[in-house]
């Protein structure tokens, strides 16, 4: 029990902690995804035996400053007929709430400022900016909430891709998201709580004591669903190419196309972190390996799992989603949870 | 008025003001606009900020029930509105027979005055299952739900069976066939060719 006492001692949360890592978590994870998309590139280039970006500055690095260039300065173009409120709002949506999901995950490690620094000194910047005792159903009902995004834009754009997309959107939210809740049920009837300071200190006893071990088929749902949740391939119905032009996103360009993606991108990285707390160990030291940098490994693991996945899996169809989520998962799922039920009463 | 003064610029009160304006504005917008995209978004809107205020009262986990809940609920309605409406023209509403506007109206502003008198019985008013210290929400409502409420929430469940098995009844005529391996044996288009040519 020692995590606990040193959880007692731990500062006081002020409101300019939470303000300072808010934002942090926008700089930060913006910047990421910014990162991310020129990683994406490069390891999938690499897999697939070319060189991905390469002209612009050493190793292609600064692809990422010229990617951002083109987004800020493009034209940004509201179809005619388009429904305009609705249209501009549906990014901001995406954007939003990826970030609000991340305000219920621990994002780095929390510290204190040094007192040299005026104003701010000695201010306790926390771990999680809004710690909720029920972190893990808010963190999934949030990035719920952002499939409004996709949604909204696809119907508001008077354009048939997009209501492609849109209606993709709709189907995929209902398969999915019976799976990442059952999934998730199994490990909090384990733990017997929703928060994930919670879970991760159910796992502080070491490699063993991680819930994979434990859980190793709700993981594998979870995984599952997650890349549905963060619409990576195999799973990105909603913008893929070959079949629908860029569905939900078709008619739209500059930074407003720039928010779906930083949303993604947040959103990628969302679910890499709730993985690695509920089913990885979370942030618990591992050996001589500080918590933080074990919780940068497992998610950069993720990270690279969901580029691995891309370069290795082909789409699949709008009607083998469903049927996977509803025939195969669901019903696993279900009996994951009655066995886990189970064997704790027993 | 000092009161209301007094409320509003604590955090609280604040929030409990602006999340009663925008959520009354919202479904306003519900009930009135002749859009659906406006409709159904401010319905989604509202929905989700309703769980602002059993955040507001502590009750996250009730809070986080209703965000959830409601943000798949509307979603499946959005996909009807996708199917029967062109989302991006004004729909043409009949006008209902006045005397059912009036009965509705008059009964909606009778609620509205029965809701704000309510307060002057405040004091009769008591927590039955008051909130313990130290148990989480969900726990909380999982004790008063198996214990007090434990009828209408088996009630609830039947009829949510009922319900979808009436559901499975009504659209699964064609349940036996793929609609996957009808496709990879290329022989999906012609059937469906064919019944519609024998409707």
């Amino acid at each position: 029990m020692e995590t606990t006492t040193l959880i007692e001692q731990l500062p006081e949360v002020t409101a300019a902690g939470v303000a300072i890592k808010a934002i942090l978590i926008l700089a930060i994870i913006s910047a990421v995804a910014g990162f991310g998309t020129y990683l994406e590139r490069k390891v999938l280039a690499f897999m697939q035996r070319r060189l991905g970006p390469t002209h612009v500055g050493p190793y292609g690095l600064l692809q990422i400053a010229a990617d951002g260039i083109k987004l800020f300065t493009k034209e940004d173009i509201v179809p005619q007929h388009a429904n305009a409120l609705i249209f501009k709002v549906a990014p901001v949506i995406t954007a939003a709430t990826a970030f609000i999901a991340l305000a219920g995950v621990p994002v780095f490690p929390d510290f204190t400022i040094p007192e040299f620094i005026p104003v701010l000194g000695g201010t306790f910047v926390p771990s999680i900016a809004s710690d909720v005792n029920v972190g893990i159903l808010f963190v999934i009902g949030m990035m719920a909430a952002g499939l409004y995004g996709p949604l909204l834009a696809g119907m508001a754009q008077a354009n048939k891709w997009g209501i492609i997309g849109a209606a993709r959107t709709a189907i995929q939210f209902l398969s999915y998201e019976v799976v990442t809740g059952l999934s998730l049920l199994a490990p909090i009837m384990l733990v017997g709580s929703l928060s994930l300071i919670d879970f991760n200190e159910a796992q502080s006893g070491g490699f063993t004591s991680w819930f994979i071990w434990q859980q190793p088929v709700a993981f594998v749902l979870f995984l599952i669903a997650g890349f549905a949740e963060t619409n990576r391939t195999p799973f990105d119905l909603l913008e893929h190419e070959a079949e629908v032009i860029s569905g939900y996103a078709t008619e739209y360009s500059g930074m407003r196309w720039g928010m779906f993606f930083i949303g993604e991108y947040a959103n990628m990285i969302t679910i890499s972190i709730l993985a690695a707390v509920v089913f990885l160990g979370g942030y618990n030291d591992f050996g001589f390996i500080a918590g933080w940098i074990m919780i940068l490994f497992k998610v950069a693991f993720f990270f690279f799992l969901m580029l691995w996945v891309r370069a290795a899996w082909p789409h699949v169809r709008p009607d083998q989603l469903m049927w996977l989520c509803w025939k195969v998962l669901m019903p696993i799922a279900v009996i994951n949870v009655v066995v886990t039920g189970i064997v704790m009463m027993v | 008025m000092e009161n209301f003064l007094a409320s509003l610029f604590t955090f609280q009160g604040f929030a409990f003001y602006l999340f009663s304006f925008l959520t009354v504005i919202l479904f306003w917008i519900t009930v009135m606009s002749n859009n659906v995209l406006y409709a159904m978004t401010s319905l989604a809107s509202g929905m989700v900020l309703i769980s602002g205020f059993f955040f507001i009262l502590g009750a996250d986990f009730l809070g986080v029930v209703q965000l959830i809940v409601y943000v798949g609920a509307v979603m499946a309605l959005y996909s009807f509105a996708m199917m029967f409406f062109d989302a991006t023209r004004e729909i043409k509403e009949k006008n209902t027979n006045g005397a059912v506007v009036f009965v509705l109206g008059g009964l909606s502003a009778l609620m509205l005055v029965l809701m704000f008198a309510a307060p002057i019985h405040s004091e009769s008013i008591q927590a039955l299952y008051p909130m313990h210290e130290g148990v989480g929400n969900a726990q909380d409502v999982g004790i008063v739900l198996f214990t007090k409420y434990l009828i209408p929430f088996e009630v609830a469940a039947v009829m949510l069976l009922v319900a979808m098995i009436a559901g499975i009844i009504l659209a699964g005529k064609k349940m036996d066939q793929s609609l996957t391996e009808m496709m990879d044996e290329d022989a999906g288009e012609d059937e469906i060719l064919k019944q519609k040519d024998e409707k």
